[in-house]
């Protein structure tokens, strides 16, 4: 009522108020957190993993050299799955590794367009040095350690610090008996994006560069574990002699070949090729539990709701298919999904264009869900079942080394 | 037994405890043995004129008090319990209320005036006591009976009382013509008795709400004007306060029929300003103050089409009106500085002028500047003072490239002028630098009046300025707060403050310190400035923000261990405590927002939290909100980790969700709850079952204030995409929330700009839900959401046909829809099928020139397309 209520003074001389501005801030930090929560969520869910695409690391790597930098446009890429968390981050980082098809027959040109190195035995890992600290990451992408390392931005020391743009990836196996991590292929070096560069260029980064560091040097308080480049050789006669017989730091699991144009590319891919005999390979067939090797081939398949049974390629090449009354009773146990295990029974395997179509396969258990790398690929199979009937020896492959043509190019830097 | 209540209500206002209390508690026995006799021993209490004076008023306050409540539960059963009262027992009060407003003591008449407005606010909405306004208008009298002045002005006082508590539409126009009509008449010159007119311009004053029809008619508006702007020059100075307030609210409420009128409006306030009484020269002052408001208002408004024209009055005024603010910056207190609330001519004038300035902009200049080179530097300290308020006063609303050169030009002086031997003058000194501050410097400013060259001087000032008293202490502390604000987007490069970092934050910490420090807010400014100073902080200047955090935290554990021993004392820790914890929520968000400082916040992570605890367990509701603002920042900086304080922190978070009163508080912790999903992930699974139950507690509540609801649906969001599937348990009771709010943003019908702005909170509430559960249901639990997507795709279409649909519904709705088609898969292809306008929502959203509503909508459609295109 006037004359009592009145109209209230007005501010005079105004003072700053920073309450209400520190709850509007909160709350626009939330907002954000949401939003890139969701938008990380919407990526994932689309299956085509949009900051996982190498154009956009080079987006990310010229922004960085042309130095005409928009804030929004930087770290994109695999750094993006450091914002995310759990299983949603574990998903994402599962998809981040060239994986080598086994080889099956042999490439033609092995001399004039494949590299070849001894593939140590261990734990496949993504390492993701940035901001300070260092993070390796299985297939299944769990995370294996976290420790600081001598990479650039490896570490919170002066020496390797660095500004949040500049980080590095490698692909890496990890091996145990010397703690050391051996590197096979790097894909960004310093925030500068190496996915679209061939395979023959990244080795000879990877060999020069990793040398600059102390990342080879043996380790210390701040750089935990040691790292080593495993030696990339051009595909001779001679070299595949020594990738295969010749003196090694590491347990060797079998020979990578890798065709020196290839671009690094998500998931498997045929311009990386596994290859393993019983001489250099103490892996070469799959084991039990108790280290045994079964009487009978066993694959592992992925389960699909209509009740097939399908390999890991994409698209998945179906094997089989479970009876649906089988699948009724067990329905609580068997989910589309899940990971089984089958052996390949007398009849063996079937092959059409290259494919297996249909196998003898007898259902034998569930396969662990977090096995690395999910269900066997079409390769796998056909390399052991290879193994098992008629194999590609070493003779084979020295074979078509002296058989392929002589003029290709051998100026390998490495 | 009527004897008996008089004395007992005489007991209850004894000034012995023990009688006090035990006339208390027989009210209470009475009043619960016998509701209805009760109230009318107390009318007739109240109305009984033998009865003393003490115990009417008395029974009055209780009547008052048994009708309303400021808390709306028990308002409510209040309200029912009247009504249910039987209808003789209410008009037997209503009877006795009635016959009260002849009574000759002042105090019963006024209580009962109270009363009956009460009841009013009640009985009119339902249609009930329809002869109320005709009964009290007949105490008015007419040209055959005269009525006493007392009853007149008792029946006035409750016209404007009742005024005040209905609203329009529960009085009939009739009504309403009658009551304007017996006011303006008791306004009138011709009415003798000034309690009269005073009653009635009171009256005015709340009935001007319900004249729209009378202020359409040019006759009845003029009449009204006449009798106001008459009344504005009474020999009673009560009437002319009470008829200059009826202008102001004329002129906010009826700013675009005032045209004819604004010369002889001019020519009142004028000389009231210059003449009359100082309550009445600020009522006068405060008239062109609204017309600036409103003038403001309407040019902010313009672009959009305003439906309210554009008078100009203020621009017209202008050579007449600044002079007349410029005379009363002379009018100063000798203690206006140093009082809490003061208020007076020079500070009314003054802040006038500065809403002149932006309602004219540039013009104000010329006729302002030369008052302020004439008198900044007279000998006399009021001339220098009110030079330098009116130049304060005018540096926002003109352009910049009118105000740089003149503030270039003045800088200097300024910045001597805080040596200056007068504490009032340094104060509006320090003042208006912190204005320049604000509106003339930051990266947008073309020409920057702050450069490296005069910074070091500037800083040197006001670091040594500081240390003055405290009322002037604090505007340099402000001054330094919008220096440092100006620096906020500065992008690229090493700060320009990064040299005296160091040194301002230490002399920041010193100020806090002071022994007066309590004075003038000073130690509050003092911290809220180190706030801004840690937010423009740099990657260079991390190390410093960071030996901040045991400093602060030292602090608040020294407000743990404070005597605490009145009231008094409980005040001053929370208030510190605020401080404090507001200090620590800036700098955990600061350093944890970057990946190369946030361990050393998570370092101090349970040192911080244990200190938080311990403050919330000191109780009080300001401190609770900062501390569990600090809480979320610690939350979202230490990420999974944050799962070790929840034990013991769970309780608190119950207790912040349960706070309705203190709705900020329950606000601020619906938040944290966000934070903590985000950071625990699945880990917060334990503490969901509580969680939810409050949260579903709160949405049903009205007594929570609505602006809550939003947030919570948000928060469901939240929960559901850290627990995935685990949510399934919840679904049942969300989804019938979230479709009731959804229902209900749709019926909507009211469509002022309050409302508008509530509607758009809630969708965006809605749809951030809406997009968790899908996101987190996905995996496993997809199924689930098949009987609600048709529902929620009819939301998304009415939400698409909004026309007042905001940025941020419209993203947060595409992306419900893609989060849809994702998560249902094939089988919500028909839906789609049959929704068309889907595609008209995505064309709309892909044409934006926000990036991510493109993106976002892009995916959406590709996710769609997917989808129908393989089902």
């Amino acid at each position: 009522m006037a004359g009592q209520a009145g109209v209230p003074p007005r501010v005079h001389k105004r003072s700053i108020s920073d309450q209400q501005r520190r709850r509007e801030i909160a709350l626009e930090r939330q907002k954000q957190s949401r939003r890139d929560l969701q938008q990380h969520a919407r990526q994932l869910a689309s299956g085509f993993s949009p900051p996982s695409s190498p154009s956009q690391w080079d987006d990310a790597a010229h922004d960085d050299d042309c130095s005409h930098s928009s804030p929004g446009s930087k770290r994109k890429g695999i750094l993006e799955g450091t914002k995310l968390k759990g299983g949603k981050a574990r998903e994402f980082y599962s998809q981040q590794l060239m994986l080598p098809e086994w080889m099956v027959d042999i490439p033609i040109n092995l001399k004039k367009d494949w590299c070849i190195m001894a593939r140590p035995a261990g734990q496949r890992c993504l390492v993701i040095a940035a901001n300070g600290s260092t993070i390796s990451r299985q297939r299944n992408g769990r995370i294996l350690h976290c420790f600081p390392s001598a990479l650039p931005n490896g570490a919170r020391t002066r020496d390797v610090a660095a500004a949040s743009h500049v980080y590095c990836i490698l692909d890496c196996i990890f091996h145990a008996p010397d703690k050391t991590y051996y590197v096979v292929d790097m894909m960004c070096w310093r925030g500068y994006s190496l996915y679209d560069c061939s395979a023959e260029f990244r080795f000879f980064w990877m060999t020069t560069k990793l040398a600059e560091t102390g990342a080879l040097n043996p380790p210390t308080a701040h750089h935990r574990y040691r790292f080593s480049v495993v030696p990339v050789f051009e595909c001779n006669a001679a070299s595949l002699e020594a990738v295969y017989t010749g003196s090694v730091a590491f347990v060797r699991d079998g020979l990578l070949f890798v065709n020196r144009h290839a671009h690094y590319q998500m998931g498997l891919t045929p311009l990386v090729l596994l290859w393993k005999d019983a001489e250099c390979s103490l892996y070469l067939f799959d084991t039990d539990s108790q280290g045994n090797v079964p009487a009978h081939q066993q694959v592992v398949l992925e389960l699909c709701s209509d009740g097939t049974v399908v390999t890991s390629d994409q698209p998945p090449t179906v094997l089989g298919s479970l009876p649906s009354d089988f699948l009724q009773q067990n329905a609580q146990y068997l989910k589309p999904g899940d990971l089984l295990r089958f052996a390949i029974g007398d009849q063996g395997i079937s092959i059409v264009d290259g494919k297996p179509v249909v196998a003898d396969i007898h259902f034998q258990g569930l396969a662990s869900k977090n096995r690395a790398g999910g269900a066997d690929s079409c390769t796998k199979i056909l390399f052991q079942y290879a193994a098992r009937h008629s194999p590609l020896t070493i003779t084979d492959l020295l074979v078509a080394i002296e058989a392929s043509d002589d003029d290709g190019d051998t100026s390998m830097a490495c | 037994m009527a004897q008996e209540v008089t004395q007992v209500l005489l007991n209850a206002q004894s000034a012995d405890g023990v009688v006090r209390k035990v006339a208390e508690e027989s009210l209470k026995q009475f009043q619960e043995q016998n509701p209805a006799g009760f109230l009318i021993s107390l009318s007739h209490e109240l109305a009984n004129n033998e009865k003393p004076p003490d115990s009417r008023k008395l029974a009055g306050l209780i009547l008052k008090n048994s009708l309303d409540a400021k808390e709306t539960g028990r308002k409510q059963e209040l309200v029912s319990r009247w009504i249910s009262l039987d209808p003789t027992v209410k008009a037997q009060i209503k009877g006795a209320l009635s016959q009260t407003l002849s009574s000759v003591v002042p105090d019963a008449r006024h209580t009962s005036a109270q009363v009956i407005a009460k009841i009013a606010a009640i009985e009119l909405p339902q249609g009930e006591w329809p002869e109320l306004v005709g009964s009290l208008l007949a105490n008015m009298g007419g040209l055959q009976v005269q009525q006493p002045a007392h009853l007149k002005q008792a029946t006035l006082e409750t016209l404007g009382y009742v005024c005040e508590e209905v609203s329009a539409e529960s009085l009939a126009q009739e009504q309403v013509n009658s009551i304007l009509t017996a006011v303006v008449q008791g306004m009138n010159a011709s009415e003798t008795s000034n309690d009269v007119r005073l009653a009635a311009t009171n009256a005015l004053y709340n009935a001007l709400d319900f004249a729209q029809t009378n202020f359409e008619n040019d006759m009845e508006r003029d009449y009204i004007m006449r009798v106001v702007c008459e009344a504005t020059l009474s020999p009673d100075s009560r009437v002319r306060q009470a008829a200059f307030e009826c202008l102001v609210s004329i002129g906010s409420t009826y700013y675009e029929k005032l045209a004819p009128y604004m010369q002889d409006i001019f020519a009142i306030t004028s000389k009231a300003v210059k003449e009359d009484e100082e309550p009445v020269a600020l009522q006068a002052v405060e008239f062109w103050s609204s017309i600036c408001d409103e003038e403001i208002e309407i040019q902010e408004e313009y672009s959009g089409d305003s439906e309210v024209p554009y008078f100009q009055f203020i621009k017209k005024a202008l050579p007449a009106l600044v002079p007349m603010l410029l005379e009363t910056l002379t009018k100063q207190d000798e203690e206006q500085d140093q009082e809490e609330g003061a208020w007076n001519l020079a500070m009314a004038g003054g802040t006038c002028l500065g809403l002149v300035a932006r309602a004219v902009g540039d013009d104000i200049v010329p006729l302002v500047m030369p008052y302020v080179q004439e008198n900044v530097s007279k000998p006399d300290w009021r001339c220098r003072e009110a030079a330098t308020y009116a130049f304060g006063s005018i540096l926002e609303g003109p352009s910049l490239e009118k105000l740089a050169p003149l503030v270039n030009v003045a800088l200097n002086f300024m910045l001597s002028a805080m040596k200056d031997e007068n504490n009032h003058v340094k104060d509006t000194t320090a003042w208006t630098l912190g204005r320049i501050f604000e509106f003339l410097h930051g990266p947008n400013v073309q020409f920057p009046i702050i450069t490296q060259e005069n910074l070091p001087m500037i800083l040197k000032v006001l670091l040594e300025s500081i240390n003055d008293t405290p009322n002037v202490a604090e505007k340099v502390c402000g001054a330094i707060y919008f220096l440092a604000q100006g620096y906020e987007d500065n992008s690229g490069g090493p700060s320009p403050l990064l040299p005296f970092f160091q040194n301002i934050v230490q002399v920041l910490l010193a100020t806090t310190d002071r022994e007066d420090a309590g004075d003038s807010r000073l130690r509050t400014s003092a911290y809220e400035t180190l706030n801004e100073v840690v937010r423009i902080s740099t990657q260079d200047t991390a190390a410093m923000v960071m030996q901040l955090v045991p400093v602060i935290m030292q602090k608040l554990n020294h407000t743990l261990e404070m005597a605490v021993l009145s009231s008094d004392d409980r005040e001053k820790q929370s208030e510190l405590q605020a401080l404090l914890c507001g200090v620590l929520q800036v700098i955990i968000q600061k350093l944890g927002a970057s990946d190369t400082t946030k361990l050393g916040i998570v370092q101090y992570g349970d040192q911080m939290m244990s200190l938080f605890l311990r403050v919330f367990a000191c109780r009080s509701a300001t401190v609770h909100e900062e501390a569990m603002l600090a809480i979320g920042a610690l939350a979202y900086s230490t990420g999974p980790e944050f799962g070790k304080y929840m034990p013991e922190f769970y309780r608190y978070l119950e207790m912040g969700l349960q706070n309705f009163e203190e709705y900020q508080v329950c606000a601020v912790t619906v938040g944290v709850v966000g934070d903590i999903c985000r950071a625990l992930d699945d880990k917060v699974l334990p503490f969901c079952d509580g969680i939810m139950t409050q949260l579903l507690k709160d949405l049903s509540s009205n007594q929570l204030h609505r602006s809550v609801k939003p947030p919570i649906f948000s928060c469901f969001g939240d929960i559901a995409l850290a627990i995935g599937e685990h949510f399934e348990k919840y679904l049942i009771y969300a989804m019938p929330m979230l479709q009731g709010a959804a229902e209900l943003t749709a019926q909507q019908a009211i469509r002022d700009e309050e409302m508008i702005d509530y509607n758009n909170q809630l969708r965006s509430g809605i749809l951030e839900a809406y997009s968790g559960i899908f996101q987190g249901f996905k995996t496993n639990k997809a199924e689930l959401m098949v009987p609600y997507a048709g529902h929620i795709l009819q939301f998304i279409e009415n939400v698409y046909q909004d026309k007042e649909r905001d940025d941020s519904v419209t993203k947060a709705a595409i992306g419900v829809m893609g989060d849809l088609a994702d998560t249902l898969g094939p089988s919500a292809a028909p839906l789609f099928n049959q929704a068309v306008f889907y595609k008209d929502f995505v064309d709309e959203c892909t044409s934006s020139d926000d990036q991510q509503l493109k993106e976002t909508a892009e995916w959406a459609l590709s996710t769609i397309n997917r989808i129908t295109n393989t089902g």
